[in-house]
């Protein structure tokens, strides 16, 4: 084939890319960019924590039960004589761990089924449905209790736990992703690679996950924060994440009893908790704003 | 449409049959009632024991599908079973249900009221400070767990209980010293319910107005809006007639499917403040391992989202005329 | 220009009811503040039409929002806009809501999104009256009925009390007008009223807007990119180019003596229904420029072949040109004027390759696709909540066509015609409710899987919107090397290939690493024809491939598909709402209604002698660019919508809306109430399926 004579050749229109437009709405929201410093930071101290500090999590100092703050333990110590610090940076470990490695699975459970159910439609379609109004109409939080309950007792059982939480947490965000799908399917490009020939299933991975992926991200990030308060839920009841590990939720359990005569086994896991959610959910509210073309996070004139 | 209402309800009532049999499976394999008795000082008598067992029909060494079969056909006949120490469950219900729904409607409603407000007003203040602040606050309360902000409020409460030496604020329970006034019954009981109501207007209000906050901003910008400003409404009267009253139709689904699913909701609230409620009975029977307990709050539970979802759809199409009469 | 009505209204005739001098409009932007509108003056007295015309971006209904004074708060806005003498800008929205909707009223393009869907229409055109006058409920209401009368609504005793969504497109456009006339405005803003609209729908709601503007007087300003439109509607026209007014004058000023090339190429390279030229078109380079970052000089230059070293330069001001009131921004007017350039000398037609088929009688030619008895119905679903089927939709309901090598043939409707059910049907490869679909001599109901996606590469299919056809999360090459993935195509092909075709459609092959956000419309559309034809098809369908464009780029698109047809021995299968387009493109034309074709044969045929009275009415309700044909034309004015087609008429299914019907005796109205007509022949390769037929001749 030759070049047509008599064509233009055009170049492009020069525009912003996706990706600089996504990035400077989101650096936009103060909130957000605070929220990623504090999960790096958190992230940070996780990690590192547990080599720089004195004291081990499971340590016992046997010359002090529940004292106060004090510069040995710099936030006190609990009734068995456990550093609060230590046991702190260690729940927060585990809360970042269970939540992220949640939210990871049930997200791409969600995709997967959300997708699929939406692009094949017909009796699997239904079926899919089926399931999820069957985990939406259980309360998730008793029935994990009670799994987690008869659960093997030791190191692993925490894996248990993560299998439990994005077992009942993908139901929700299959919904919304369906109902996306839904509407991308009827879209053009879709179309198009149907009528040439592509398989159903490259169809969902190359096109519509893909073009999904903005409320892929937002979920995933919500999600570790709904993790993290299930997590920590759970385990605040004793259910959860079982001595002699141990969670924030746990620790501010075992701290409440006694929040208002010995408040520092309370206060600082809260606190880290807290700070901990807010970042995550801070983040996900600027990846909201900066991913969706429809949020009105516009420029200055 | 009576049919199709029909083949609704019917499916309602397969999804909480299998539901509701699986957590019986779940909770029959693997809260191990036995254990309850086993680790008792002094020690029972084994015999004892399994006698106890299995007449509540929680003894594992019957099969589990004649178990299955045993509780199935007590409960067609309206016996939701016994604890492992022989309490009614269904009495348990019944009455505890009472008490979360004296604790819990007024929070919810009043939560849910609060939050639509707020909502709709910072979606009309985008950006602006006021906007700013309260998402802000209500980004902070939904990243707190129930459990922290109810015992903060405790903390609180006990704090200025102390500067006061009053007990202006109570919190354990529903009824405490009742003092002999005229209705100093009502009084003492305003006073229980006045933290987890506060905690619960709190919770719901926070989350609601994030909801609320992003439906309104969805309808600001909807076309009628500009055509009811270009016929010569005022903004404000615009926003407040056109966008929030279509904004109030998914609002109106949610208040449904909260006031349904309330009973459950509030676990931490009825814990903390230990209102013998339906949440706090549903951890209960876990940590007692009492089988038929749970199994029965699951129930209770699974029936509470389904007339959720009913009454939503009524909603919606008390709400929406292209529902109503397409 | 109407004194009397400026005089009835007891305003001073000399006073233009509505002056905008020196109009800025710039709103932020996530790449910088956007000058939407550069220096808009204009006036517009009692009982007049202005029409502002411009492609997207030029900035037409940015100009009229900042009338309205419906901007946020973050758009600014200088200059000044005085109604009946009065200052608009600066005011309160209090005081300005006072004027809206009371002098000055609004028309706006989607009916369909802009009622509340939740008040019925009685609320909605009563808020209206009682936000400006203290009326009683009962009394407002009552002139609520009044106005859907006039208005056009059947049955508006009963009708008033409908919500929204109970109510066509067509119909809620005529609320809206209702509305806007409900309070006697003094201007009437119409931005692009019928765009969204079918054109036999589009012609009612004109015609209710002229009406409208009859019974109140009142100054209408008519936002709208279609050439045709103005001719029929305006008295004078504003043209605008990238925020600009780059032409103003008298109509007829303007369609016959148009001083500014960018006007000039708009005019010449529409493709025109009563054109029986169907030679290359001429084409408009290039395509709009973006408003956030123009460069100096005249926004036009890249554009215009005339353009000389003070164009890059100088950005030229209006100024006056030859005729009264007729002003243009252009360096080189004298030239044009003194000249009387015409497109053919500014904008020369290109050459297009000539077919090697093109000697070949049609009967001689294979046949590439054949439908025959195609059917194709859908369950009818109602309800939001219970879903239930309540009937069948008769989406496609009998058809017969033909298509052959190296053929266009044109499949032209409105909405609900069922044209896009035939093309996912044949597109499907699959089995339809009855019939039978051949494609290159295959019946898609006895194929195996292989062999369906063995002919799939030899169909391929270009999409209506270039913004959705393209998945925006791939570069173009592998978007363009996606089909030849699929078909086996061998690694090092595929990187020739794709280069290769991007020359072939105009593109510059180095882009190829781009994503489909940094090209403009037109040239997307290029890559979406480019994927098609990786795979070397020999039967192409193209489902509105260039009604989503803007007027400036379509006549490059269309002469690029002529082009490759010849080069490449395609045949086409082109569907269209567009009259005009088909009439350029193809060589054959079936027209479909209610699932049926009610006539087809040879473009030229069917052209100069329109049989069935639905094709006479579609041709008519065309609008074309060229005020002295507008004003003389013969006009067919179908009465009501598209009946469901889940429960279409009996007998002959266009007869409740039929012009000929509403004429016939007693007797023979019968006839087509029972009777379904079958294609006739009219002559060679014309058919026509109705009972009265009566060939016409309408341009």
């Amino acid at each position: 084939m030759d070049i047509t004579a008599g064509l233009p050749v055009t170049s492009p229109v020069k525009r912003l890319t996706r990706r600089q437009l996504i990035w400077r709405r989101f650096l936009r929201n103060r909130m957000a960019v605070v929220g990623a410093f504090g999960i790096a930071f958190l992230f940070f101290l996780a990690v590192a924590g547990p080599f720089v500090l004195y004291w081990k999590f499971d340590d016992i100092d046997t010359a002090a039960f529940l004292t106060p703050p004090n510069s040995a333990h710099l936030l006190g110590t609990t009734r068995s004589g456990r550093d609060v610090l230590a046991l702190t940076v260690r729940g927060l470990g585990k809360s970042l761990l269970i939540g992220f490695l949640v939210a990871l699975i049930s997200t791409s459970l969600a995709a997967l089924v959300g997708a699929s159910a939406a692009y094949l439609g017909g009796w699997y379609e239904r079926s899919m449905l089926w399931i999820v109004d069957l985990l939406l109409v259980v309360p998730s939080f008793f029935l994990i209790a009670v799994a987690s309950r008869g659960a093997p007792e030791g190191d692993a059982a925490w894996i248990l736990l993560v299998v439990l939480l994005a077992a009942f947490a993908w139901p929700l965000s299959a919904r919304v992703v369906r109902s996306l799908t839904l509407s991308i399917r009827e879209r053009e490009y879709v179309l198009a690679a149907r009528f040439m020939g592509l398989s159903a299933a490259r169809i969902i991975v190359r096109h519509i996950l893909p073009n999904a992926s903005s409320l892929l991200i937002i979920d995933a990030t919500l999600g570790v924060g709904y993790a993290i308060l299930s997590e920590t839920g759970l385990s605040y009841f004793g259910f959860g994440v079982q001595p002699p590990d141990t969670s924030l939720g746990t620790l501010i359990g075992e701290g409440a009893r006694m929040a208002t005569t010995y408040p520092w086994i309370f206060t600082g896991p809260a606190v880290v908790l807290v700070f901990l959610v807010l970042c995550v959910n801070a983040v996900g509210d600027g990846l909201r704003d900066a991913l969706d073309p429809a949020s009105a996070s516009g420029g200055t004139a | 449409m009576i049919r199709y209402l029909g083949r609704r309800l019917l499916n309602y009532a397969a999804l909480l049959f299998v539901a509701v049999s699986l957590t019986w499976v779940l909770a029959a394999t693997q809260l191990n009632p036995r254990a309850l008795f086993q680790l008792r000082q002094p020690p029972i008598d084994p015999e004892v024991i399994e006698n106890q067992l299995l007449r509540y029909n929680l003894s594992e060494n019957v099969p589990l599908v004649e178990r299955y079969w045993t509780w199935l056909s007590g409960v067609l006949r309206g016996d939701w079973g016994y604890s492992p120490l022989g309490v009614s469950v269904a009495e348990e219900i019944s009455t505890r249900m009472w008490v979360s729904l004296r604790l819990l409607l007024i929070g919810t409603l009043l939560g849910i009221l609060l939050g639509v407000a707020f909502g709709a007003w910072t979606a009309t203040r985008q950006y602006r400070v006021s906007d700013r602040v309260v998402t802000g606050i209500s980004l902070l309360i939904i990243s707190t767990p129930a459990f922290v902000i109810g015992h903060v409020t405790q903390i609180g409460a006990t704090w200025l209980n102390n500067l006061t030496q009053t007990r202006m604020f109570e919190f354990i329970g529903e009824t405490g010293e009742v003092g002999d006034y005229p209705l100093a019954d009502l009084v003492d009981r305003a006073q229980h319910l006045l933290l987890p109501t506060l905690v619960l207007i709190v919770l719901g209000a926070a989350s609601m107005s994030r909801i609320q906050r992003n439906l309104m901003l969805d309808s600001l910008g909807a076309d009628y809006v500009r055509t009811a400003r270009a016929k010569g409404l005022r903004e404000s009267k615009a926003v407040m007639k056109h966008a929030l009253r279509t904004a109030l139709i998914p609002t109106g689904t949610y208040v449904a499917f909260s006031v349904a699913t309330m009973f459950t909701g509030a676990t931490f609230t009825e814990r903390i403040f230990n209102f013998p409620g339906i949440g706090q009975y549903g951890v209960d029977t876990i940590t007692n391992r009492d089988v038929n307990g749970v199994v029965a709050v699951t129930a209770f539970a699974g029936v509470c989202v389904l007339v959720g979802a009913v009454l939503s759809d009524i909603m919606v199409a008390i709400l929406d005329p292209r529902v109503r009469l397409a | 220009m109407s004194q009397t009505d400026a005089g009835r209204r007891g305003e001073n005739p000399t006073v233009p009811v509505l002056q905008v001098r020196d109009l800025e409009v710039t709103f932020p932007s996530e790449a910088g503040p956007v000058r939407a509108v550069r220096g808009l003056s204009f006036d517009v007295s009692a009982g007049e039409s202005m029409a502002i015309v411009g492609e997207s971006g030029s900035g037409k209904s940015v100009t009229s929002l900042a009338i309205m004074g419906l901007h946020p708060a973050t758009t600014r806005i200088s200059g000044s806009i005085k109604l009946s003498g009065e200052e608009l800008l600066g005011r309160s929205d209090a005081d300005m809501s006072r004027l809206r909707g009371r002098k000055l009223a609004m028309v706006f393009q989607d009916p369909l999104s802009a009622l509340t869907p939740v008040y019925t229409i009685g609320d909605q055109i009563t808020e209206t009256i009682q936000a400006h006058f203290d009326v009683p409920k009962a009394k407002a209401w009552s002139r609520a009925i009044e106005l859907l009368d006039l208005v056009g609504i059947p049955n508006p005793r009963e009708r008033v009390k409908s919500f929204p969504f109970e109510f066509s497109g067509g119909m809620r456009q005529r609320v809206m007008i209702a509305m806007a006339i409900a309070n006697d405005p003094d201007v009437i803003i119409a931005d692009e009223p019928t765009t969204a609209l079918d054109v036999t729908i589009q012609a009612q709601v004109l015609e209710v807007l002229k009406k409208a503007q009859q019974e109140t007087g009142a100054a209408i300003i008519m936002i709208t990119h279609d050439l045709g439109i103005v001719a029929g509607m305006a008295d004078r026209v504003t043209v605008m180019y990238a925020g600009r007014p780059v032409e103003q004058g008298g109509l007829d000023d303007i369609f016959y003596r148009p001083r500014m090339p960018y006007t000039i190429g708009l005019l010449g390279t529409v493709p025109r229904l009563d054109a029986t030229d169907t030679g290359p078109l001429p084409v408009l380079e290039g395509n709009p420029p973006s408003v956030v970052d123009l460069p100096p000089g005249c926004p036009f230059e890249p554009r215009c072949p005339m353009a000389i070293e003070v164009c890059r330069v100088s950005e030229p001001p209006l100024l006056a040109t030859d005729g009264p009131g007729h002003v243009a921004a252009c360096h080189r007017v004298e030239t044009v004027i003194q000249e009387s350039l015409t497109h053919a000398e500014i904008f020369p037609a290109p050459t297009i390759a000539e077919s090697a088929l093109a000697h070949v009688p049609r009967s001689e030619r294979p046949v590439v696709l054949e439908l025959t008895g195609l059917k194709r119905h859908y369950p009818l679903m109602k309800g939001a909540i219970y879903r239930r089927r309540i009937g069948t939709v008769h989406a496609v309901d009998g058809i017969d066509l033909e298509l052959r090598t190296g053929e266009t043939l044109g499949l032209v409707g409105e909405s609900g015609c069922g044209k896009s059910t035939t093309l996912l049907e044949i597109l499907n490869l699959g089995t339809p409710t009855n019939g039978s679909i051949t494609v290159l001599g295959k019946d898609t109901r006895r194929l195996g899987r292989r062999e369906r996606k063995a002919l799939r590469r030899n169909l391929q299919v270009v999409f209506q919107d270039p913004m959705a056809s393209l998945d925006p999360r791939m570069p173009i090459f592998d978007i363009i090397a996606e089909p030849m993935g699929v078909h086996g195509y061998p690694k090092p092909e595929i990187e020739a290939r794709v280069s290769e075709l991007l020359q072939l459609v105009g593109l510059e092959p180095s882009h190829a690493d781009r994503y489909p956000q940094h090209f403009s419309g037109g040239q997307r559309q290029r890559i979406g024809i480019a994927r098609a034809l990786s795979v070397e098809p020999k039967l192409m369908v193209l489902d509105e491939p260039v009604s989503a464009l803007d007027v400036s780029i379509q006549a490059g698109i269309i002469n690029l598909l002529e082009d490759l047809q010849a080069r490449l021995g395609l045949s086409y299968l082109f569907v269209a709402h567009d009259l005009a387009v088909i009439r350029h493109i193809a060589d054959r034309v079936a027209v479909m209604y209610l699932g049926h074709i009610v006539e087809e044969g040879s473009v030229e045929a069917v052209y100069s002698a329109p049989t069935h009275p639905y094709t006479q009415a579609l041709m008519s309700a065309i609008p074309i660019p060229d005020p002295e044909t507008e004003r003389s034309r013969q006009r067919i004015m179908l009465t009501g919508d598209l009946p469901s087609p889940a429960d279409p008429p009996s007998g002959c299914t266009f007869r409740t809306r039929c012009p000929t019907y509403a004429l016939l005796p007693e007797a023979d109205q019968g006839r087509c109430r029972t009777v379904e007509p079958v294609l006739e022949s009219w002559g060679e390769d014309h058919r026509a399926a109705c009972h009265f037929a009566r060939p016409l001749t309408l341009v």
